[in-house]
């Protein structure tokens, strides 16, 4: 059985009804132009202003869990930057549910401003301070919306790598929301394909030399890069 | 642990001292008839030290709430017109519709005070930026205190504004243990019922969607906060008056004592409401003036500058 199964979730006016299954050990990238519907995706995932549907992670409800249980099945890293108060980066990753942050730390290499507060960070080091809230519970499905935005290239690697190790070696699904098509075709298990708020396209790595990459972004592969349809 | 301990010391001292001071009449009282001595402490000044304690806690940690849900540092009972909000329902209740039960004055307070956040959430929206929270607030108040005015103003008794005068500026004086009560008990309710709901308030830190993600109900936690503020307040202005700034103060000492954290911040913001509000009222009991000011006003003359210094300090943090 797969781990997350997803049943005509809908979010009028953004996303049609969707339904979806995704494998433990799998990152997923979902792939699309900008208001295709990715992120209302991952909303209705997570159960966010939308309870139309249903969800089941490994057959448990996790709209019905309580937040003691909730980070432990399923979290979400959004867009948004954005913290609200100036707490420390550390206590910004322990806002994210019980359990242990010093691996998190470690992995993405906080510990230089662990203790520095987070209005004092720079967008990219509290793009990464947000990812570790994120990841720090280990659920067992993590939804990251654009989580390489504001990272330089390095960590924009360093990032996927470790989002593909917490898939495949700690049996994590990660679902991501992206527009690196480079990226995700470097990384990706599987790649879904969004226009118009429902999936047009979903496969494996191919899929981003099909003909469908030209249809929904307008572009194709010369020379090496992306570049306009000629 | 310390910090907690040096809390509740510095409130027992506030209100110990808010007992016994100003001594002289009270030890002279005591030696010459020793049982007036105690009817005036059990019957006067004991009512009184009840209620600056808990109407500056509930004002503390009102405050602490509404600046967690608003995600605003300036978002407070009185600025955003809930007291006066209040204060409108308490005068509409005495004076135009003639119950002056303290159960009655209480209700209409609660209506008063809930009309206001429920306007201030209209006009402002859930997340408000700073200046459009100050203008609903702003504006919220200025109506109030309009319709407070003409309510007085149309009441039958002649002497309506000379008798709510006080009143309207916050008094803690002349009240009875019973009426202390009827502020007293619903604003420890309410505060420890707010501190329930610290950790889904600490959540919003990161954002509506990143609370709902946790497992927060976002709609029904504003509601809770806005019920829970409107009642609290609302008893305590009902008996008391309006009294500023104490909403506002507290929870900003209270957050460097978590912090940050919005929601953990509400117990220590009470105790320093309290403590605030005790000490407030000694100031008006020991000030060597002749005659009693209105506690709102010397809470007001002692926050209106912490206030200036609070949108300095946030004007040149946003660098503009």
């Amino acid at each position: 059985m797969s781990r997350l199964v997803a049943s005509n979730l809908c979010i009028p006016g953004r996303l049609e009804q969707t339904s979806l299954e995704v494998d433990a050990g799998t990152l997923t990238c979902l792939i699309g132009p900008n208001g295709s519907g990715k992120t209302s995706l991952l909303h209705a995932i997570a159960g966010i202003g939308t309870r139309d549907g249903g969800v089941r992670i490994d057959g448990v409800d996790p709209w019905r869990a309580p937040p003691s249980v909730r980070p432990r099945l399923i979290t979400f890293f959004p867009a948004s930057r954005d913290v609200k108060w100036p707490l420390t980066a550390s206590d910004v990753i322990r806002l994210g549910g019980e359990g242990e942050i010093g691996p998190v730390i470690a992995d993405l290499d906080l510990e230089a401003f662990a203790n520095r507060r987070i209005d004092q960070l720079s967008t990219g080091e509290r793009t990464r301070v947000l990812i570790a809230r994120a990841l720090a519970p280990r659920p067992r499905v993590a939804l990251l919306d654009e989580p390489v935005a504001n990272l330089d290239p390095l960590w924009q690697l360093k990032l996927m790598e470790h989002l593909r190790t917490l898939a495949s070696e700690s049996g994590q699904t990660v679902i991501i929301a992206a527009h690196d098509l480079d990226l995700a075709g470097r990384f990706a298990d599987r790649l879904i394909m969004m226009s118009s708020g429902r999936i047009v396209a979903d496969g494996g790595r191919d899929l981003l030399e099909s003909g469908v990459i030209g249809e929904i972004f307008g572009v194709e592969r010369r020379d090496g890069a992306w570049q306009p349809l000629a | 642990m310390k910090t907690w301990l040096a809390l509740a010391a510095l409130l027992m001292a506030a209100a110990l001292l808010s007992l016994v001071l100003p001594w002289d009449a009270l030890g002279d009282l005591f030696a010459r008839d020793r049982q007036l001595g105690w009817a005036v402490l059990v019957e006067l000044r004991l009512p009184r030290m009840l209620l600056a304690l808990t109407y500056g806690a509930m004002l503390g940690a009102a405050g602490a709430a509404v600046q967690a849900l608003f995600a605003n540092p300036l978002a407070s009972p009185d600025l955003t017109g809930t007291t006066s909000g209040a204060a409108l329902g308490a005068v509409v209740t005495a004076y135009l519709l003639g119950f002056s039960a303290p159960i009655a004055l209480s209700i209409g307070s609660v209506i008063g005070a809930l009309s206001a956040l429920l306007l201030l959430l209209v006009l402002a929206g859930p997340r408000a930026e700073t200046g459009t929270l100050l203008l609903a607030g702003l504006a919220i108040s200025a109506l109030a205190g309009a319709l407070t005015t003409l309510a007085l103003a149309l009441a039958p008794s002649p002497f309506a504004f000379y008798d709510a005068y006080d009143w309207l500026l916050g008094s803690l004086v002349d009240r009875s243990l019973n009426q202390a009560a009827f502020a007293a008990i619903p604003a420890v309710v309410v505060i420890l019922l707010l501190s329930r709901l610290r950790g889904a308030l600490d959540s919003l830190t990161l954002g509506d969607e990143v609370a709902q993600s946790l497992g927060h109900d976002v709609a029904r936690l504003r509601i809770w906060v806005v019920v829970l503020t409107a009642i609290g307040v609302g008893a305590c202005v009902a008996i008391a008056g309006a009294i500023g700034f104490i909403g506002l103060v507290a929870p900003t000492f209270a957050r460097r004592l978590t912090g940050g954290h919005p929601g953990q911040a509400i117990i220590p913001a009470a105790l320093i409401g309290g403590a605030l509000l005790l000490a407030a009222d000694l100031m008006v009991r020991l000030a060597p003036l002749g005659r009693t000011l209105p506690i709102g006003v010397v809470t007001a003359l002692l926050g209106a500058p912490f206030f200036l210094w609070l949108v300095v300090h946030m004007r040149w943090r946003l660098g503009r």
